[in-house]
């Protein structure tokens, strides 16, 4: 077994083309999402937009939604708020049903 | 090497029109998205559900494994038959569902060519589970995954490598680590962070919940009640008349990002068993001391 030292960086703070490249989606697409409301990076400009944390995540979610299921923005949208909303009462209910 | 069955994963006949194909897709991807319905069978479903459709949706595929794929034997075991892929060529590069991993049954008949070097840099994903414990305090785990590998003769082979992951202090579920020019077919291999299932914290985000059972006198009187966390164990001022359900909060005791989340306790007051003659006099003296009734805002009752 091949040796290896620990390694791995956090992502974070990804530039437009940075982050389309993560997710393997294209510009346009990426802007209608912040359009959307459904990413929300920090900067006033496109060139300056840096994409942190969960938002991330989102992105690659929605990606996935894109490619495997032929969604469009705003169906991306409402299908990303009521995945959290449902997850969030999952970890919730499986809490109550460890007892 | 198993047989896979496209047509039947699609609940479809052999006959069935691409039209047809294209449509029960598209039902059976939403049934079985990971992102919709998490869970691990739920996955595998969805893997055989895109690699079905994979060879389905592509005339020259269907026809190959029409051709050669049409009678599955008995056992369900799947020799290659002699020669094949001299017929057909499939020197497709990587789709775009690189992250996707397909059965040993289609690397066979569909083997596809590693893409030689100067081609489009290529990313790899995939979703690692840590503890919580983990990420409270930092550590170094070693992950197993298998990866495709290209061999001597071109070919992508799937083997298993580990990989030995530095995981960062403060980190959450749904943040991606990154692994760089790892020497293999991708050049940059992206971890997300999942958090295992953990008995008692429940996280949100940076914050961390957890049910604290209280005794009836403790919610009464107040005191204080020894918490744990992942960080160690903490002194909880519980106040005086403390309801069931209420949330108290401990500022900063979060996942230790910057700005650190919070635990919230929700306080859960459970009754002693009371199995004496004794214990059950005192409850009745508290019955007759109280006139309170907790139900008087239902109405009718």
């Amino acid at each position: 077994m091949k040796k290896t030292t620990p390694r791995g960086d956090i992502i974070d703070a990804l530039s437009l083309h940075d982050l389309c490249r993560f997710c393997g989606a294209e510009e346009t697409w990426v802007i209608e999402m912040v359009d959307y409301g459904v990413l929300e990076p920090k900067g006033s400009v496109i060139e300056k937009w840096r994409f942190y944390g969960a938002n991330i995540a989102r992105a690659k979610k929605a990606s996935r939604l894109k490619r495997d299921l032929g969604v469009n923005v705003a169906g991306v949208a409402l299908i990303l708020s009521l995945l959290e909303e449902r997850d969030a009462i999952r970890r919730r209910l499986a809490h109550y049903e460890i007892d | 090497m198993d047989y896979q069955d496209y047509y039947k994963i699609h609940g479809v006949v052999r006959t069935a029109s691409a039209e047809g194909i294209k449509k029960a897709y598209r039902k059976n991807a939403c049934k079985y998205h990971p992102d919709i319905r998490p869970g691990a069978d739920v996955g595998a479903k969805f893997k055989d559900v895109n690699e079905a459709y994979e060879v389905l949706n592509d005339p020259e595929k269907r026809a190959a494994y029409d051709q050669f794929g049409q009678q599955p034997p008995r056992d369900g075991h799947y020799e290659t038959p002699p020669a094949w892929d001299t017929d057909y060529s499939f020197s497709e590069s990587w789709t775009a569902g690189g992250d996707q991993e397909f059965s040993d049954f289609f690397e066979t008949l569909f083997r596809r060519q590693a893409q030689t070097a100067g081609a489009t840099p290529r990313d790899s994903h995939a979703r690692i589970q840590i503890d919580i414990e983990d990420a409270f305090r930092g550590a170094n785990r070693t992950f197993s995954l298998r990866t495709p590998a290209v061999g001597p003769d071109g070919r992508v082979t799937k083997e298993n490598h580990n990989y030995s992951v530095t995981i960062h202090k403060g980190i959450s579920a749904g943040q991606h680590l990154c692994i760089s020019g790892n020497g293999e077919i991708a050049d940059n291999l992206f971890f997300e962070i999942a958090f295992a299932p953990h008995p008692v914290y429940r996280p949100e985000g940076r914050d961390l919940y957890i049910d604290l059972p209280i005794t009836p006198w403790e919610a009464v009187l107040g005191g204080h009640a020894v918490m744990p966390t992942p960080d160690g164990r903490v002194d909880l001022r519980i106040p005086k008349n403390a309801r069931s359900g209420q949330k108290l909060r401990l500022n900063g005791k979060g996942l230790p990002c910057a700005p650190a989340g919070d635990i919230y306790a929700s306080l859960k007051i459970v009754n002693p068993p009371v199995l004496t003659a004794q214990k059950r006099a005192l409850f009745e003296k508290l019955a007759k001391e109280f006139s309170f009734y907790p139900r008087a805002h239902l109405k009718g009752s």
